[in-house]
C-alpha cells in the first residue's frame, strides 16, 4: 500500500463528490436539516395531558384534589362531566386522555381513612398512558401526605427525594438531539458509499483501475477518506446545532467525540462500500444500504426502544450495529461527559465492526478482479 | 523485424517471448467464450487480434492484463506469470478499453493526474509526462475541461495517452478505434507503429480487417478459438486460388444464390459486392453469368481481385467447417 496511490485515489474521489449535486446534498444538507426537523419534531416529554373530571363528591376537598392534578402542570383539565358514563365517550373521542373520576362520599371517607378515587387512562398509546399514569400517582401521594400532614397534625415519615442525573429537567430533547446525530449519520454514511464502487463497475472505469498498480485496499481507504471528511464535518455541525440551537449541553470531550466519529464512521462507511463492491448496482446497492441501515439505526440503535427492554434475540442482534455504539457514544459525550475510561468497550467492538466491514469489503472485491 | 516476428517460433527457446498464452481457456457456464489460446508476442512486436464481435478477444485480453481469472492455461506477461505476480504485470503493462475508460465528470488534467499518482509517477518525470500526454492528444489549453465533453477521437487519444503515462513494456488496447473517424484512426496507428519501433509490445484488438495490415502478425479469432497467426502477407498467400469480385443489382441474393454452386468454393458479401473463391477463374465466370441470368439478378462487373484478409478469414473458417460468429 502506497500514500502516494492512495491519495490519487481520495483526490479523484473528492473531484468527483464535488462535482455530484447528489452526493453534496446527501453529505452537506440533508444532515443538518434532518436534526434541525428531527430536533423539533420528536420529543418523548409528556406534559399537556388532557383531563376529564367527573367529580360527584363536589365538596372542598374534592376540588382540591383537582387542583393538585392542574397544579403539577401535567394535566389540563378540558371537560367536567356530568354523568359516570360519559368518561367512556371522552376517551373514545380522544377529547380527553385520561379522566378523573371522584366518587360521592369522597370527603367523608378521607376523613375516616383510604379514600379510592379512579383514573382511567387512553391506554391506545401506551408511552402516554405510562407516563400519565406515573404522573398521577405522584400528585395523588403527594397530596395524600399533605391531606394526613394537615389533618392529623401528623410529622412526616418516608420523603423520597429522587434527582435524574445528567438532564435533571428530564428534557427528552437532552435525549434526543445526541441520539439523533448518530442515527442519522448511521443512515448517510452507509448511503455516500453504497454508490461508490457500484459506479465504477457501471460506468466501466473499474476496469481500467485494476488494470494499474493500485491495490484493492488502496482503492477502498482512497475512497473511504472523503466520505470520512465529511461525516466529521456533519457532526460538528450537529454538535454546534444541537448546542447552540437546541441549549443540549455538551459536557464531554470534542475530541474524544470526533475520535470515536471515525471508527464509527469507518464501519458504517466500510458497510455501504460493502454493499457496494458485492451488489456491483448502484440501484441495488443504495435499497439495501436504507433497508440495512434506515431500520436498526431507528429501532435497534437504543435510541427510540431501551435496548434493555428488548427480547434476549433482539438484544444480540443490537451488537452488530454500530448505530447502536454510537448512540450510546454520543450520549455518554454530550450528556454525561464520560472520556475513553468508560466509553473503552464501545471503541473495541466499533473497531472490530469497521476492521471486518473493510476486511470484507477488500475480499469481495478479490473475488471479482483477480 | 515484422518478418522475424513472423517467422519465429510460438515457444522460441532462450529469449522468453513478452506475452505468452499457453493453453489459456475460459468458460462462462456452458458457453466457452475462449478455447485453449495459444500464442507468443516478441518484444516490439504488435500483435492484432482478429475477429468478429464476440470471437473471444475481449476475455482473451482480459485473462492477460488479469482482471479476468482463466478456467484453465495460463498467461505470461513481461516475464511473470498473470496469475502468480498480478502486480508485477499490472506495472509492466498499460491498458485502454474500448470504452476509454476515463472519467467523464474529471476534467483532462485529473483524469491525467489521476493515472499518474497510480502509475507512482512523481516529480519532474510526472510532470514531463504528462505534458507530453497533453501534447500527444493536441489537449494544450483545454486541460481544464470534463472529458466527459471531448469529442471522440480526443478522448481515445487522452485515454491512449493516460495508459502509457508510465511508458510500459507492454500495452494491450481492446478495440482502440472502435467509433472514430478514419482521419483519427490512421494518426492513432502511426503513434502505435512508433512506439513498436521504440520496443513497446503491443497487443491490439479489432474488428476492422483492414486495421491489421498495421500490424505485424494477425491471429484470426472465431467463436473462442484461434484460427490462423501469421503475417498479414503470408496468410494472404496461403490462399492460393484466385478470388472473383462481382458487381450486382442484389449483393445478397447474388450471395445466396453463388454460395454452394459446382466449381465456386464459397461466396460471400463484400460490402456492396459479393467475393467468390473459385478453382478455374474461365469456367467459373460462365457458371456465375449463367446463375445469375437464371435467377434474374443483373450481373454488373466480374473481376479478380487480390484477397483481402477478410477473404482469407472466411476461407479458414469455412475450411474448418465453422461459421462466422457474430
Amino acid at each position: 500500500m502506497t500514500f502516494g496511490r492512495t491519495l490519487a485515489i481520495a483526490r479523484k474521489e473528492a473531484l468527483q463528490l464535488r462535482r455530484d449535486p447528489r452526493s453534496l446534498t446527501l453529505g452537506f444538507l440533508i444532515p443538518p436539516f434532518l436534526i434541525v426537523f428531527f430536533g423539533y419534531a420528536i420529543t418523548f416529554d409528556v406534559d399537556d395531558i388532557r383531563l376529564a373530571v367527573w367529580d360527584a363528591d363536589r365538596t372542598q376537598a374534592s376540588a382540591r384534589l383537582v387542583d393538585a392534578f392542574v397544579a403539577s402542570g401535567y394535566f389540563r383539565v378540558v371537560d367536567r362531566l356530568e354523568r359516570y358514563p360519559d368518561a367512556t365517550e371522552a376517551l373514545q373521542s380522544g377529547d380527553a386522555l385520561a379522566v378523573l373520576a371522584i366518587p360521592r362520599g369522597y370527603a367523608r371517607d378521607l376523613a375516616a381513612g383510604p379514600s379510592p378515587v379512579q383514573l382511567l387512562v387512553d391506554g391506545s398509546d401506551a408511552n402516554t398512558a405510562t407516563i400519565a399514569i406515573e404522573y398521577a400517582q405522584g400528585i395523588a401521594s403527594a397530596h395524600s401526605r399533605r391531606v394526613t400532614l394537615a389533618e392529623r397534625d401528623a410529622r412526616p415519615t418516608l420523603v423520597p427525594d429522587s434527582r435524574a442525573w445528567y438532564n435533571p429537567s428530564l428534557d427528552s430533547r437532552n435525549m434526543v438531539v445526541p441520539g439523533l446525530v448518530a442515527v442519522i449519520i448511521s443512515i448517510l454514511a452507509a448511503l455516500l458509499t453504497a454508490l461508490t464502487i457500484a459506479r465504477e463497475w457501471d460506468r466501466g472505469t473499474m476496469e481500467q483501475l485494476v488494470s494499474t498498480p493500485v491495490t484493492r485496499l488502496e482503492i477502498v481507504a482512497g475512497k473511504l477518506a472523503p466520505y470520512l471528511a465529511i461525516g466529521l464535518f456533519d457532526v460538528l455541525l450537529a454538535v454546534g446545532i444541537g448546542t447552540l440551537l437546541f441549549d443540549v449541553p455538551f459536557r464531554g470531550s470534542l475530541l474524544l467525540l470526533l475520535a470515536m466519529t471515525s471508527v464509527f464512521l469507518l464501519a458504517a462507511l466500510g458497510f455501504g462500500m460493502f454493499l457496494s463492491a458485492a451488489l456491483k448496482s448502484q440501484v441495488l446497492a443504495t435499497q439495501f444500504a436504507i433497508v440495512a441501515t434506515y431500520l436498526p439505526a431507528l429501532l435497534l440503535s437504543g435510541f427510540i426502544f431501551a435496548i434493555a427492554n428488548m427480547p434476549r434475540v433482539l438484544q444480540l442482534a443490537t451488537y452488530l450495529f454500530p448505530a447502536r455504539y454510537y448512540v450510546t457514544v454520543t450520549k455518554a459525550i454530550f450528556l454525561k461527559g464520560v472520556g475513553i475510561e468508560v466509553l473503552w468497550p464501545q471503541a473495541l467492538l466499533l473497531s472490530a465492526l469497521a476492521s471486518l466491514a473493510i476486511a470484507a469489503t477488500v475480499a469481495v472485491f478479490r473475488k471479482e478482479v483477480a | 523485424m515484422a518478418d522475424a516476428a513472423a517467422s519465429a517460433p510460438p515457444f522460441a527457446e532462450g529469449g522468453e517471448a513478452v506475452i505468452v498464452a499457453d493453453g489459456l481457456t475460459r468458460r462462462f457456464g456452458d458457453f466457452v467464450a475462449v478455447d485453449d489460446l495459444s500464442f507468443a508476442v516478441e518484444a516490439g512486436e504488435i500483435l492484432g487480434f482478429l475477429g468478429p464481435n464476440g470471437a473471444g478477444k475481449t476475455t482473451a485480453i482480459r485473462m492477460l492484463i488479469g482482471s479476468l481469472p482463466p478456467t484453465s492455461g495460463t498467461a505470461r506477461v513481461a516475464g511473470h506469470d498473470v496469475a502468480v505476480e498480478p502486480y508485477a504485470v499490472r506495472r509492466a503493462i498499460g491498458y485502454m478499453s474500448q470504452l476509454f475508460s476515463l472519467y467523464g465528470d474529471l476534467t483532462v488534467r485529473e483524469n491525467l493526474d489521476l493515472f499518474a499518482g497510480l502509475y507512482d509517477l512523481s516529480g519532474e518525470r510526472r510532470s514531463g509526462r504528462i505534458r507530453w500526454a497533453l501534447a500527444n492528444a493536441e489537449l494544450e489549453g483545454r486541460e481544464e475541461q470534463l472529458t466527459a465533453m471531448l469529442p471522440l477521437g480526443l478522448k481515445q487519444r487522452l485515454a491512449l495517452g493516460s495508459a502509457i503515462l508510465h511508458e510500459p513494456a507492454v500495452l494491450f488496447l481492446d478495440e482502440p478505434t472502435s467509433g472514430v473517424d478514419p482521419a483519427a484512426r490512421r494518426a492513432f496507428w502511426e503513434l502505435i507503429s512508433d512506439l513498436a519501433a521504440g520496443g513497446t509490445t503491443i497487443l491490439v484488438s479489432t474488428h476492422y480487417m483492414e486495421e491489421a495490415e498495421h500490424c505485424h502478425r494477425v491471429a484470426l479469432m472465431n467463436r473462442g478459438r484461434l484460427i490462423a497467426i501469421d503475417a498479414p502477407s503470408a496468410l494472404k498467400a496461403s490462399l492460393e486460388r484466385p478470388i472473383l469480385e462481382v458487381r450486382t443489382s442484389d449483393p445478397s441474393r447474388a450471395a445466396a444464390i453463388l454460395d454452394g454452386l459446382e466449381e465456386l468454393e464459397d461466396a460471400t458479401m463484400f460490402g456492396r459486392t459479393v467475393h467468390v473463391v473459385v478453382s478455374d477463374e474461365a469456367v467459373a465466370r460462365e457458371r456465375i453469368a449463367a446463375a445469375l441470368e437464371r435467377e434474374g439478378v443483373e450481373l454488373g462487373e466480374v473481376r479478380r481481385v487480390r484477397p483481402t484478409l477478410e477473404d482469407v478469414f472466411v476461407s479458414l473458417v469455412r475450411k474448418s467447417g465453422g461459421v462466422v460468429a457474430g
